[in-house]
């Protein structure tokens, strides 16, 4: 082959796509794609840390579906992921119209807003953890002088408040996610609507609704498919603040799966709670993705 | 809304965005007020880090005073966890991995969204949507095989588990994002550069990566974040303290027995936190182009 034949050889776009394509292709196909593949089959097997297991066929899955703590953490995760995303999204779309209005020092504010997403997780959540110190939490102490509590709140101690105190960690921490995100959506609708809606006599709520809301509808989709996603696997700030207790009453699957796995050295059992995961996830996705997708075409259609 | 109907202009008028015509104490009530909530919210678990981390022992475990300030302000709790714990070890770590991974996962990502987006190989919208399904797999599901492969590599319980396993999360959001870059750049520039003779390697680094440098400072400082961030993988694959990354070490290190040392693990999560708050300070706006636009996108 000659110098020039090679080079044009090179120049192909097949040939140079997949020379490209290879260093990316590699890694994810490594540590991605033959993970999820090799998850999926410890599923199957009962292996330990440090044995090759059999195949046990679903006896992992059997195990589990009548296993109390393995079903708590089901509803923990659910309930989780439910609860924090609505709120999240509410106070996320708040917080975006708030920023959007003219405000002086807007672009401060947004730095500043964004804050508890970025720093790492774990760290941020030991603060909470301090926070909600049965014995020197500053929430409760501030609750006691303006006086409407009496006692110090045992926000870890007790299996509801434990659920709602994660819960209000991760909502702290995504709200910012969702709020700049939707901001970034609202910047794009031109401001001749809303001049156009009021003229036609469009009260602030009717161009919220009419205009704003169809018009966010699909970034929406977008990032509360994201938010779910974060939501559901969490694991970081659970890990943190209450390694699954007070007796497994804030367990989410991810964390039952690592302490199963990881802690138990049941890799198996562990990777078949990680399996389990998939269908979840999935629908949440098919669910608030294409969910809100038909309506905005609904919307489109309509008009 | 009789208000309303009584002054349609004013209405129109913010609708405008004008909005100074509103009103003060209305402004007050619905703007200023709920944004100075969210404010402090937003922003109290690091005043409570920072306050926490100044304060001596005897003034964190009374009840008498005000907890919300600091009387005698020490700086012994960072004294302690310099020079008597293992955290520089693991500031180090956390540098190294974030940077080796960074940059491995910022040059494979470039090639990928190049030849996704420009050389428009056979089967590369299917490749593009596979990159794209791939940011969606979460770490909490591939923690427990990726332990195992980690293991058999013999790579457990090194650096290099780590650096070899972040790109798995940063690639799909590093060529996701460069793919949105790369699709602004006209493609007119490249046929120039192609009929007058330059090969597919000189387009790419003389005429793609220059123009596209803000687009890899966002890819860069997100995925930066991401790894400096990072949790399950750090806390799977390392197990001896002298490779632990900061977030990991101070969750499982400092926290240990009965009594919280909670003056040295506040200031253990403020050290943590303050490397990324400073970088994302100086590039707010690449950070913020960045995460808006791989979710827009």
């Amino acid at each position: 082959m000659t110098l020039r034949a090679m080079r044009r050889f090179l120049d192909n776009r097949n040939v140079l796509g997949l020379a490209f394509m290879l260093p990316a292709g590699v890694l994810l196909l490594l540590f991605l794609t033959y993970p999820l593949g090799l998850g999926t089959w410890l599923g199957f097997t009962d292996t330990k840390i440090g044995r090759a297991g059999q195949w046990v066929g679903l006896d992992n899955f059997q195990y589990l579906a009548g296993d109390a703590v393995a079903q708590l953490s089901l509803f923990n995760t659910l309930f989780y992921t439910a609860v924090a995303s609505v709120i999240k999204f509410a106070l996320g779309l708040w917080l975006a119209l708030l920023l959007n209005r003219n405000l002086p020092f807007k672009s401060f504010f947004r730095a500043v807003v964004l804050l508890p997403f970025i720093v790492p997780t774990a760290l941020s959540a030991l603060a909470f953890w301090w926070m909600y110190d049965a014995q020197f939490s500053v929430i409760s102490w501030a609750l006691m002088k303006v006086g409407l509590i009496d006692r110090y709140i045992d926000f870890l101690g007790d299996p509801w408040n434990a659920r709602f105190s994660v819960i209000a960690a991760n909502i702290w921490r995504g709200v910012p996610f969702v709020a700049i995100c939707l901001l970034a959506g609202l910047q794009t609708i031109s401001p001749s609507l809303y001049e156009a809606a009021a003229l036609d006599g469009a009260t602030p709520w009717q161009r919220f609704r009419f205009v704003t809301l169809p018009l966010l509808t699909p970034i929406i989709a977008v990032v509360m498919t994201f938010s779910v996603l974060f939501t559901f696997t969490d694991f970081q700030l659970i890990y943190v603040i209450t390694r699954g207790g007070p007796l497994n009453a804030t367990h989410l699957m991810a964390t039952l799966s690592f302490q199963r796995a990881i802690s138990g050295g049941s890799l198996g059992e562990g990777a078949a709670l990680a399996t389990m995961m998939i269908p979840f996830l999935l629908a949440a996705i098919l669910f608030s993705y294409f969910g809100l997708q038909r309506r905005a075409w609904q919307q489109g259609a309509r008009d | 809304m009789s208000a309303n109907a009584t002054t349609p202009v004013k209405e129109d008028i913010e609708a405008q965005g004008m909005s100074y015509l509103d009103s003060l104490p209305r402004r007050v009530v619905t703007v200023y007020m709920p944004l100075g909530v969210f404010v402090f919210v937003l922003l109290f678990p690091f005043y409570w880090m920072a306050t926490t981390a100044l304060k001596p022992n005897a003034e964190l475990l009374s009840r008498e005073g005000n907890p919300f300030w600091v009387v005698a302000p020490t700086l012994e709790h960072f004294r302690h966890l310099v020079f008597e714990t293992p955290y520089p070890d693991w500031m180090l770590n956390t540098i190294i991995v974030s940077v080796a991974a960074t940059f491995t996962s910022l040059a494979a990502s470039v090639f990928a969204a190049y030849a996704i987006e420009r050389l428009r190989f056979h089967g590369s919208r299917q490749v593009g949507l596979a990159i794209f399904l791939a940011y969606l797999v979460p770490p909490s599901i591939l923690f427990i095989p990726l332990a195992a492969i980690v293991f058999k590599l013999g790579l457990f319980d090194t650096r290099w588990a780590l650096i070899l396993t972040y790109p798995t999360f940063l690639i799909p959001f590093c060529t996701w994002l460069l793919m949105g870059y790369f699709r602004t750049i006209p493609y007119e520039l490249e046929e120039c550069a192609l009929i007058d003779g330059a090969t597919r390697w000189q387009i790419l680094t003389k005429i793609i990566l220059p123009l596209a440098v803000p687009g890899l400072i966002s890819a860069g400082i997100f995925a930066f974040t991401l790894s400096w961030n990072e949790f399950v993988y750090a806390l799977t694959f390392v197990s001896s303290s002298e490779v632990k990354t900061v977030p990991v070490g101070v969750v499982t290190e400092l926290v240990e027995g009965d009594v919280y040392h909670w003056g040295a693990l506040m200031a253990g999560a403020l050290l943590g936190s303050l490397p990324v708050a400073i970088l994302y300070s100086f590039f707010v706006e690449y950070y913020v182009s960045g995460m808006t636009g791989a979710v827009k996108e």
